[in-house]
């Protein structure tokens, strides 16, 4: 594939995206796009945290503390700038490039927060990382709600409401296509060794941490992005929102669409935000529902809905791109369950 | 000087507690390699069943009109802990068995992913509206309730150091668990056969121990010290909710891991060391901190320290 069409490909979701999206954005009522925002963030919140979880194998469980420093840099920003003015253009689109430069914040500083978490915490392995993730996501937490800058427990309010259907849409499909670009780069199949066996990868001369890191920080990057967009959507920055149980809903969607496939965190990310908002009078059993999916599913179907799969596996899908690269990716030569990265005996040792 | 006995008065009553639940994780770690994310909700359960119990037995206040006398007080606290224990204990083995054994086999991510389901089951599941109204209230629903005070509260003070008899027969209840969980692991056959799971399962099998017995029964012990802990708690501090085991649990497993996580004294001292570093720290500087402690500690020990004050490091082989 050269890369002019590679550019083409990846920017092309965007251009039709964008259209249909604005034409959308004035039609739909705000009860419905409320809903189709939380869609759209999560799905960028369960793609992103597939970097990490599903490409390369790590578990965290620290992402709603990466929406929480995404959700304050955007806010301080915007509101910060609500009254300013850009000269020579008028008002809508100053605040449009505003909330841009929000976002871009957000991102960059969620990606600085992935590194000071990601350095040290990286260099352990399966269970001992996740409950470092949780810890540090806690501590992010509890640092913002003794900082009075950030409002202590009652956090910001008043936020400009910017967030609209373009932003989300566009956002969604950038994690989308970051990770699609990711998958079949060399950088991607530097993650995927890591996944299937971290020694092995060690071994043919991977860095390691600095390949975990590098998908920590990106994962980082687009929940800081997430988080902003949430927060501008619902006008609101608290510590609550970005709790524990944030982190482990994401972590839900992403083992239900299966650990490693892109097409399963968008499609779970969709279909859960879908239906429990459908099922909003039994908000009680929300938790319960997740809680007991995920054991349902661990010992039904441990791999997920998809596995590794992608959409663009299948052979109907081949045929229409007859893009060879796609076709022997690395999602389709993987085995289609999650790897043991156990450190226990094992037999002859 | 004073504040300072204060606070070690308080870091060890807190860090008796930490120990007991670290307990269960590092056992259970031990003989799985497992971090049983459930365990801090069975502690949760376990005060629950206590006020269940202590419902169902009929405690009164100690402080009423017609005051019990001490020798039903003293039978009425124990039936409600001992039972307490065994209600905990099932729960330990359903747990183990329906959730983790399936899965034994498996890579460890999906056992970590069950664990932290069945956590949030208990936590949510116990915050659902009540469906049995009678003769106790269960789930019991998302509001505080208050423990009953088993026995009666006799502040004391000692150099100057307010404490209550509380404190001191929790402290020594939990060392006397502690000490008959240190002989169990150390003299007994079962013990024996437990260390010898931990060390490689595999060959423990082969050597004629059934395996699956004794990981049911790590669960059961583990399970009932977190309830004995549970009851403990609750009695001087008696607000529970279906909520307060998750931070408890997680911090009792940083006990676990600052002790060396498959190490049974390492949990007991990680625990009152761990009480004690919260209490300290807490006391003398900015005490809104407090839950951020635990996870300073957990990040401090695992990067300088990974395998914690007692464990042995392990070279990995392939």
């Amino acid at each position: 594939m050269s890369s002019a069409r590679a550019v083409f490909r990846s920017v092309l979701p965007f251009l039709v995206g964008a259209p249909i999206l604005a034409l959308l954005q004035p039609v739909m009522p705000a009860d419905y796009a409320i809903i189709l925002v939380s869609v759209g963030v999560n799905v960028v919140l369960a793609t992103s945290l597939n970097v990490v979880n599903g490409f390369t194998g790590q578990f965290s469980l620290g992402h709603a503390g990466f929406m929480a420093v995404g959700a304050y840099t955007a806010a301080k920003i915007t509101v910060g700038l609500s009254g300013v003015q850009l000269i020579l253009l008028p008002e809508a689109v100053s605040n449009q490039l505003v909330f841009a430069i929000a976002l871009l914040a957000a991102m960059i500083t969620a990606a600085i927060a992935g590194v000071l978490v990601g350095m040290p915490s990286l260099r352990l392995r399966g269970d001992y990382l996740a409950i470092v993730t949780l810890g540090f996501g806690e501590i992010i937490r509890s640092v913002i709600e003794n900082m009075k800058f950030l409002g202590q427990a009652t956090g910001l309010s008043g936020l400009p409401a910017r967030t609209n259907l373009v932003w989300v849409g566009m956002s969604a499909i950038a994690t989308v296509v970051m990770a699609r670009r990711l998958a079949v780069s060399t950088q991607g199949r530097a993650l995927f060794a890591i996944r299937e066996d971290e020694v092995a990868a060690e071994a043919m001369g991977v860095d390691t941490t600095g390949f975990k890191v590098r998908a920590f920080v990106i994962s980082a990057a687009y929940a800081g992005l997430a988080g902003a967009l949430i927060s501008h959507a619902i006008l609101l920055a608290t510590p609550r929102m970005f709790t524990f149980i944030r982190s482990i809903e994401v972590v839900v969607m992403v083992v239900l669409g299966g650990l490693g496939s892109i097409t399963g965190s968008v499609i779970s990310a969709i279909v859960l935000t879908i239906s429990l908002e459908a099922l909003r009078e039994f908000q009680a059993y929300r938790m319960v529902v997740y809680a007991a999916l995920l054991i349902a599913l661990m010992l039904l179907r441990p791999q997920g809905l998809f596995g590794t799969r992608e959409l663009w596996d299948l052979p109907l899908f081949r045929r229409l791109t007859r893009n060879r690269l796609a076709a022997a990716g690395p999602a389709g030569a993987s085995p289609a369950e999650v790897r043991d990265d156990s450190t226990g005996p094992k037999g002859v040792a | 000087m004073t504040e300072f006995l204060q606070h070690l008065v308080n870091g060890l009553s807190v860090g008796t507690i930490y120990a007991l639940v670290a307990l269960g994780y590092t056992m259970v770690y031990g003989v799985l390699k497992l971090i049983n994310f459930a365990h801090g909700d069975v502690y949760m359960v376990g005060a629950f069943s206590g006020y269940w119990l202590a419902e169902l037995v009929g405690v009164r206040s100690p402080y009423g009109a017609d005051p019990p006398g001490a020798g039903e007080t003293f039978i009425k606290a124990s039936l409600v802990t001992l039972g307490a224990m065994v209600i905990c204990g099932l729960l330990g083995f359903v747990i183990e068995r329906f959730a983790y054994r399936p899965l034994r086999q498996r890579p460890r991510l999906t056992s970590l992913i069950t664990a932290i389901g069945v956590s949030f089951l208990l936590e949510y599941g116990f915050q659902l509206r009540p469906i049995i109204r009678s003769p106790i209230e269960f789930p019991p629903g998302p509001s505080p309730r208050v423990f009953p005070a088993l026995i009666a509260r006799e502040p004391l003070e000692v150099l100057g150091v307010s404490l209550s008899n509380y404190d001191i027969y929790g402290f020594l209840i939990a060392i006397l668990l502690m000490l008959g969980l240190q002989y169990i692991v150390y003299r007994t056959r079962f013990g024996t056969a437990m260390r010898a799971v931990s060390f490689d399962p595999q060959v423990a099998g082969l050597m004629g121990i059934p395996v699956n017995r004794i990981i049911t029964w790590t669960f059961v012990l583990g399970s009932a010290l977190a309830a004995a802990a549970g009851i403990i708690n609750a009695v001087s501090r008696p607000k529970i909710e279906p909520l307060f085991g998750l931070i408890s649990g997680i911090k009792a497993f940083v006990a676990a891991v600052l002790g060396g996580i498959g190490s049974v004294p390492g949990a007991m001292v990680g625990g009152i060391v761990l009480g004690l570093a919260e209490e300290y720290v807490a006391g003398y500087t900015d005490s809104s901190y407090r839950d951020a402690i635990a996870f300073t500690v957990l990040i401090l020990v695992l990067l300088v320290r990974p395998a914690g004050i007692f464990g042995r490091f392990t070279v990995e082989k392939v």
